[in-house]
């Protein structure tokens, strides 16, 4: 089993930093100090039971002001995986740190109250993780002990989700219901919940199988950096480090140079642990090749068949992130694709995206902090790009602005085929 | 899934190392890439000593292109200044030393006489001087996210303004592995490539590699007495007071800080399996056992990091 990246989202009061507590209370991965700083707390707040979400706030300002501002990083493990947890607060404001959140998770853990069913955060939730492109949620419907453990509570709500998730195109989802609080289904299975046959949550995510991407993927390698030892020792090596960002490189295989268009062959692979025959999608390695070209960082390797796109133009859909700012068609910013930075100009903006409904909200002149739009971009230089639904690594980008150097934007090349087609 | 679950659980071990390796390769090469004059921070422990070993595995087989940097509180284990001064050797790059003794003597910074006040503060102003003088755009330190609270919410490139300090609320977005590193002048980024690796990775990996530590983190004898329920080792820098007693004890130390802060443990571990024995089932962190820089308060950690610490 690989490690496990998961992003969660959730509001003050749907139990999420409780579920995340108890995941990492009952898999030990607390250790008994911060428990003890945590239970300080709780006695501080005279909370009548442990405040098992004071184990995953964060920063003074927010024990203070009981919020969560951020996202925040947890890791827990047990014997049969590791498991990277991005923690977000799932208000409508935080839709940008539910977008950074989601951009390195392999799924999605979406909390849903037993006593509210699916609230407009949740679907939000969904259509982010879809958006960005996560193949596996699993719905946990939290505080079945408040709603007497009953089970059509929990399959009302099942069907909601799971049209919404179909709709999604997101195929594999699961739905456990829980209690985070008295830790029904989390760790150890409830008994207190007969007509519910699967297993609990934590067993589900150590099991969780994810496909070998590399398999039948097409290669994509943007170069990070050029290894030129000028040492005597290795006066002539020469070679490529990046990381695989899709697919897989032999040794021996011939290749395209982007945006060039030569090709060559690969005459050898090091990889942190030595020199490799192959080497597949996640790999940091340097490639070696035949003969002399003119490669820089910014170019992309590839096969010489099934090559990306090269163009100075796309579209893609954005979702905007400076407080300051807001998007406007003519507004000039960096660009960081892959490992190639560009200057950027929005030509157009085709229409802003409702995330709760779904729909295109038509024709817009701007977007403004956490909104997400359909925009049509050109580049100073050409990218070589692919759809962000096809490859990950080479289909996202971020914008920055070129006076304050703040991140204000993510960007995924394409269109999402749920988002539907321009109404105009 | 008809294999032994012990190699399972190793080949388990092995493969998310090496996802770890990855990432915290392709962020070094980013900096090396993207900086004009990046520097490595390094203490003689554990976590800088991994760090150390990825960036010349990044890089390798050239020699890596930036200095180590080590702020010198003037109260450090012999046994990693010696390790320091070794592997900067070896490796043939430069050392460059901010060194807290020497701002103490220009009167730069001021020494606290408080009871129990130790030279952890001032190593922020040295520093972020060191920083400034050495003109480095980008800092490599190797904080890890599972340490503390506030660093479980750092960005891996981490911004830090003209005046070295890190504003929690004001942080920049961090999708993908799409780092943004642009500064203006004076401002710089502390990068941060450990920041998914936990305490027992850090370990683990030390094992598979093979990577040579200090002795201090293997159980050896030393004097020590206690102070707070913590074993503080006895050093010409920290001395008994109000008749704490010396004696004689089998420990290890987990950390690697300044003598005056830094606490051991009883421990028999004298290799890194028992260690790692050890840590599998410890059940208090790592921070909470072998700093006293962390218990001042709760927001310790995010206090000295607002001002520009580690």
């Amino acid at each position: 089993m690989e490690l496990l990246r998961i992003a969660t989202a959730g509001s003050v009061d749907d139990g999420k930093s409780t579920l995340i507590g108890r995941l990492l209370y009952d898999s030990k991965a607390i250790y008994d100090d911060v428990l003890d700083s945590a239970e300080r707390h709780s006695r501080k707040q005279s909370s009548e039971y442990f405040n098992l979400a004071l184990l995953t706030d964060g920063l003074k300002a927010e024990r203070e002001q009981g919020i969560t501002i951020d996202v925040a990083y947890r890791y827990f493990s047990t014997p049969k995986r590791k498991f990277i947890l991005a923690d977000t607060p799932g208000h409508v404001q935080y839709t940008r740190n539910m977008v950074t959140g989601a951009s390195t998770a392999d799924v999605a853990l979406i909390i849903v109250d037993a006593r509210h069913g699916v609230v407009e955060q949740s679907r939000r939730h969904a259509v982010i993780s879809a958006l960005l492109g996560i193949k596996h949620v699993v719905v946990c419907i939290n505080k079945m002990d408040l709603v007497d453990f009953k089970e059509d509570v929990f399959r009302t709500i099942q069907n909601d989700l799971h049209a919404l998730l179909t709709e999604l195109e997101i195929d594999s989802h699961h739905f456990i219901p829980i209690s985070a609080l008295q830790g029904d289904n989390v760790v150890v299975k409830s008994d207190r919940m007969p007509w519910y046959i699967d297993g609990p949550l934590l067993p589900h995510l150590e099991d969780l199988v994810l496909p070998d991407k590399s398999e039948n993927a097409p290669l994509r390698f943007p170069v990070q950096y050029v290894i030129r030892p000028l040492s005597n020792e290795y006066h002539d090596y020469r070679g490529y480090a990046g990381t695989i960002a899709s697919g897989r490189v032999e040794v021996g295989q011939e290749i395209a140079v982007l945006p060039s268009g030569a090709t060559t062959t690969v005459t050898a692979i090091d990889t942190p642990e030595g020199e490799a025959s192959s080497a597949s999608e996640g790999d940091a390695v340097t490639i070696r090749i035949s003969d002399n070209l003119d490669i820089s960082r910014g170019a992309m390797l590839s096969g010489t068949s099934e090559r990306p796109t090269t163009d100075n133009s796309f579209d893609a859909t954005i979702c905007w992130m400076s407080e300051r700012t807001t998007l406007k068609p003519g507004l000039m910013l960096r660009i960081k694709h892959a490992t190639h930075t560009a200057r950027a100009m929005v030509s157009e903006i085709e229409c802003r995206v409702d995330i709760n409904s779904l729909s295109n909200v038509g024709f817009c002149d701007e977007l403004s902090l956490n909104e997400i739009g359909q925009v049509t971009l050109r580049t100073s230089e050409p990218l070589v790009f692919d759809k962000y639904a096809d490859v990950r690594g080479t289909g996202s980008f971020i914008l920055i602005d070129e006076s304050t150097n703040e991140t204000v934007g993510a960007g995924m090349i394409g269109r999402p085929p749920f988002l539907g087609s321009d109404q105009g | 899934m008809n294999s032994p679950e012990k190699s399972n659980s190793e080949l388990l071990t092995s493969s998310q190392l090496r996802a770890l390796e990855a990432e915290s390769i392709h962020i070094i090469r980013e900096v090396v890439a993207e900086f004009e004059r990046p520097g490595l921070l390094f203490s003689g422990g554990k976590d800088s000593i991994v760090m150390l070993h990825l960036a010349v595995k990044a890089l390798r087989p050239a020699k890596l292109p930036f200095p180590i940097v080590h702020i010198d509180t003037g109260h450090n284990f012999p046994e990693a200044i010696e390790y320091r001064d070794r592997t900067a050797t070896n490796l043939g790059i430069e050392l460059v030393i901010g060194s807290v003794p020497d701002a103490l003597e220009s009167g730069r910074v001021q020494a606290s006489t408080l009871p129990g006040a130790s030279r952890n503060r001032l190593q922020t102003p040295v520093l972020l001087d060191t920083i400034r003088d050495g003109k480095f755009d980008a800092v490599f330190g190797g904080a890890r996210r599972d340490e503390e609270r506030a660093r479980a919410k750092e960005r891996v490139y981490s911004f830090r303004d003209e005046f070295g300090q890190w504003d929690p609320k004001n942080q920049r977005p961090e999708l993908w592995n799409l780092y943004n590193g642009f500064t203006n002048t004076g401002q710089h980024i502390r990068v941060f490539p450990l920041s998914n690796w936990t305490e027992l990775d850090i370990w683990q990996y030390i094992l598979e590699e093979g990577i040579e530590l200090p002795s201090i983190y293997f159980a050896h004898e030393r004097q020590v007495f206690e102070r707070d329920g913590m074993l503080m080792a006895y050093s010409e820098f920290l001395k008994p007071e109000n008749g704490e007693k010396v004696f004689t004890e089998t420990v290890r130390f987990r950390t690697v800080g300044d003598m005056t802060i830094t606490a051991g443990q009883k421990s028999n571990a004298t290799t890194l399996e028992q260690v790692i024995a050890e840590i599998a089932v410890a059940r208090v962190s790592e921070r909470g056992a072998s700093r006293a820089d962390d218990r001042t308060a709760d927001a310790a950690m995010e206090d000295r990091k607002r001002e520009g610490y580690f």
